[in-house]
């Protein structure tokens, strides 16, 4: 198993700005590591504490959150939201020995096809260096 | 449960790096798919016509499409399977295209995830619930901002429709930058002459509400119903008394003494002003920074122009309005910026008077103009001219990579009008490259250089003075060597930026910009007037840098959208809204302060929280906190969304 190991990223991405940067990495025709499964929310503070342990306890190696840069929240100001619930759920990471790296959050605009790209070049990179989630391997076992 | 999954081909794009078979193999295993096929096209007519017959032959009660992005197509899944008689709520999208085949290039491992995205969006169909759109009234009026030629055009063809129109202009006057032209290239028409006829059918057309010196403050609500607060800058004029008689100007203590924005600093004003002579509405303005009266509150023993002015139409005690009106749809026309070339130090812009921008050369040309339109710089008639182009364009290091796409051809018409006034002077254009791209351009170009304006391919490397005298130093890349000019005119082919003041408005309207910063449409192809924000369109240099034709092309596109918009009583909206489940709310109230827009209401008497529908416009930001988890945000519900995520683990 170990030799195939491939980092597990899920990405919880607003629809208005990062969902549609993803997509222009993609009409630009991008190339980024396909270690991420892109789940769609209309705003980034949609994304809770449960939803991110969730996706750890269920085996995630990491979680990104892509929203909106500051400012520019098609809903005024649930970005500013999304960065507090986010440092928060650091420290609680922390407590769950799951290393707080594992969590990013990126602001990406709907014309920075480049910056998704290369933020999931180096996500990847990071997470792989990072190896298992202590909780993915654990999951691992369970099952 | 019954789920249709189709997964398309899309030509080869997505074939050639996913294998559909796989995925399909894989899903078709899953208990609630009953049927799952693949389709070269999905979005095409026989596609839509493949879910529609197991839609009504197979009974599904849910749709899965695994294609591009729903960004692009899942409206028209979403009425493709409503016309089948399916709710479209109960229809969703894997996008296996932009976020997949076009991203990653090995096979196995695209398929892999192509594969994931799949069962995740059939896991989400299955919790998916019918939402139905409730209907909301259409405000039948517009908002245009910005009164350019892209904003007149606009505002004229909504009104030629029949609705009415408010027409935003900062400025004292509309006009815009093509207001500051004398000739338009490649027909070399007089520019005032066929626009200052649309500026004066603006200001006569009831149903235009023209609102100069005004801004937008701020703007609420949502496509067919937007509530804009208007702020109308005062002008110290009683506009309803005033005839635009100018003795005012003739008379203040500063005429001809502060630089005039409309003449690029060349010409002067005086503090009460009209921008140009043909300005709509020709009404006087007085300009706050600089009147005596307004700063120091005394201007010799009485202002000058309450004395001229025998209408009694100053009044230095007016205050800023605010105005406040509903329309139904928006256009932005903020137009564009011209660089500001004293980034590019090499070019000594700002330490030599002779080293001229575009915009400043059209005044040069303008009749009306600080030079009366004789070719005069700095009072000489220049005979040795060096044009310069790309300047601010094309350029990564100062972060515009685009191209401006009038530069080339304004040159072409400047240097050309340069030549009619001065036969004997000698006129050399470097270039970069030579886009002539519009109808008539190319032969506009080739008539120039028959003129014997010379081109040499190969951009300015410095400006340069030595013995009073300019010199531009260059290198001829088709020749391959360097070489050197003396000038006594440089002129800056400088490019195309936003507006500055289109900031606001972007923020205000949530607009997203694309790479080169000029607001993004909805589509690059199929819906360049259209923004991602229902009920909000472009128009004109605001999109991008564009030639007038273009702009006006783009301005009557955008009005027809508009009018598409406002022919409407009613449209539907949006049901994907937060809902409390008052049986588990504990009456927190966290939830009602993390609501922008206000759409909680707390009910005293049964402890609870609600939530105004019309009003709440789905973020989901309040689902997210409630710590009993009463609140449910419609079409992304926590189950919805843990669905997922355990598949694509
Ligand atoms: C030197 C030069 C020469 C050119 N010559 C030609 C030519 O010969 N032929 C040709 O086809 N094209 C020419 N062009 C291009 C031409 O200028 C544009 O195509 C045209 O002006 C675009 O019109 P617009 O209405 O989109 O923008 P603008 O002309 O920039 O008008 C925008 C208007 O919006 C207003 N505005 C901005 N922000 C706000 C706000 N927040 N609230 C309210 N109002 C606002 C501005 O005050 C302005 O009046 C030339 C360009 C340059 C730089
Ligand atoms: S919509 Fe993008 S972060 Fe809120």
């Amino acid at each position: 198993m170990a030799e195939t190991w491939n980092p597990k990223i899920v990405g919880f991405l607003c629809n208005w700005c990062c969902y549609a940067g993803a997509d222009m990495a993609g009409t630009s025709r991008m190339k980024y590591p396909p270690n991420i499964r892109i789940i769609r929310v209309m705003c980034s503070s949609r994304i809770n504490a449960e939803m991110v342990i969730k996706a750890f306890q269920m085996g995630a190696d990491a979680v990104f959150i892509g929203g909106c840069h500051p400012g520019d929240c098609h809903y005024v100001d649930g970005n500013y939201r999304t960065q507090k619930r986010i440092a928060v759920l650091r420290r609680l990471l922390e407590h769950l020995g799951i290393d707080p790296r594992r969590l990013r959050l990126e602001w990406v605009s709907a014309a920075e096809g480049e910056k998704f790209a290369q933020t999931m070049d180096e996500f990847a990179k990071e997470v792989a260096e990072l190896g298992p989630s202590p909780l993915a391997a654990l999951q691992r076992e369970v099952l | 449960m019954k789920i249709g999954v189709y997964v398309c081909h899309c030509g080869v794009n997505i074939s050639n790096t996913v294998d559909v078979q796989k995925v399909i193999s894989e899903v078709s295993a899953l208990p609630t798919v009953a049927v799952c096929r693949d389709y070269q096209y999905m979005c095409s007519d026989p596609g839509q016509e493949m879910i529609a017959k197991d839609i009504r032959e197979l009974g599904l009660d849910r749709v899965v499409v695994a294609a591009c992005s729903p960004r692009m197509h899942e409206p028209t899944f979403r009425g493709a399977v409503e016309a089948a008689g399916m709710n479209p709520y109960c229809f969703e999208m894997a996008n296996i295209r932009e976020q997949c085949s076009w991203v990653h290039e090995d096979k196995e491992q695209a398929t892999r995830k192509a594969a994931d995205l799949v069962k995740s969006s059939v896991a989400r169909a299955a919790l998916l619930e019918p939402l139905n759109s409730t209907e909301v009234p259409v405000t039948h009026a517009a908002l245009v901002i910005g009164g350019g030629i892209a904003g007149i055009q606009t505002a004229l063809d909504i009104a030629n429709s029949g609705y009415p129109v408010y027409l935003v202009e900062k400025d004292p006057s509309i006009g815009g930058h093509m207001a500051q032209f004398d000739k338009t290239f490649p027909t070399l028409d007089c520019a005032a002459c066929i626009l200052t006829p649309k500026m004066v059918d603006v200001a006569r057309h009831p149903n235009i509400e023209l609102l100069t010196y005004s801004e937008v403050e701020s703007i609420e609500g949502s496509v067919g119903n937007f509530h804009v607060r208007i702020r109308k800058k005062p002008r110290y004029v009683n506009v309803s008394l005033c005839t635009g008689c100018g003795s005012c100007a003739t008379a203040c203590r500063l005429v001809g003494r502060i630089p005039s924005e409309f003449d690029m600093g060349l010409g002067k004003r005086g503090a009460i002003y009209v921008p140009f002579p043909q300005a709509v509405p020709l009404r006087y303005t007085i300009d706050p920074e600089k009147c005596l009266m307004l700063k120091h509150g005394k201007c010799g023993t009485s202002p000058k122009c309450v004395d001229a002015c025998d209408r009694d139409a100053i009044d230095f005690s007016m205050t800023e309005e605010i105005l406040e009106v509903d329309v139904g749809a928006i256009v932005v026309a903020t137009g564009y910026k011209e660089f500001d070339p004293t980034i590019k130090r090499e070019y000594k812009y700002g330490t030599f008077k002779n080293v001229m921008t575009g915009l400043e050369l059209e005044r040069i040309f303008a009749p009306s103009g600080p030079t009366g339109g004789k070719a005069l710089i700095n009072g000489k008639v220049p005979k040795k001219i060096v044009f310069v182009s790309c300047v601010g364009s094309r350029d990564k290091r100062i972060g515009n990579p685009y191209c401006s796409r009038v530069c080339c051809m304004y040159i072409a018409k400047q240097a050309h009008l340069l030549k009619e006034k001065i036969p004997d002077a000698d006129i050399t254009v470097m270039y970069t490259d030579m886009r002539a791209f519009g109808k008539g351009y190319e032969e506009f170009y080739e008539r120039v250089q028959k003129e014997g304006i010379k081109y040499r391919r190969g951009n300015a490397a410095e400006v340069y003075e030595e013995d009073g005298v300019l010199h531009v130093r260059a290198e001829d890349t088709l020749m391959g060597e360097p070489y050197e000019l003396e000038a006594d005119l440089v002129v800056l082919g400088t490019g195309l930026e936003p507006s500055d003041a289109a900031d606001a408005i972007g923020h205000m309207l949530h607009l997203s910009r694309s790479a080169d910063k000029f607001f993004l449409e909805a589509h690059p192809k199929l819906r360049p007037v259209d923004t991602v924000i229902d009920g909000v369109f472009l128009a004109g240099a605001a999109q991008g840098p564009k030639d007038i034709p273009d702009t006006v092309a783009q301005a009557s596109g955008a009005a027809s959208h508009v009018v598409n918009l406002l022919s409407k009583d009613v449209i539907l909206a949006e049901p994907i809204v937060a809902e409390v489940n008052t049986d588990v709310c504990a009456g927190c109230r966290i939830c009602e302060i993390l609501c922008p827009y206000d759409a909680h209401a707390f009910d005293e008497e049964r402890n609870v929280m609600t939530i105004n529908k019309a009003i709440c416009k789905g973020c989901g930001s309040c689902a997210a906190a409630c710590p009993s988890g009463a609140i449910a945000m419609n079409h992304f519900r926590d189950s919805q969304i843990v669905a997922q995520i355990l598949e694509v683990i």
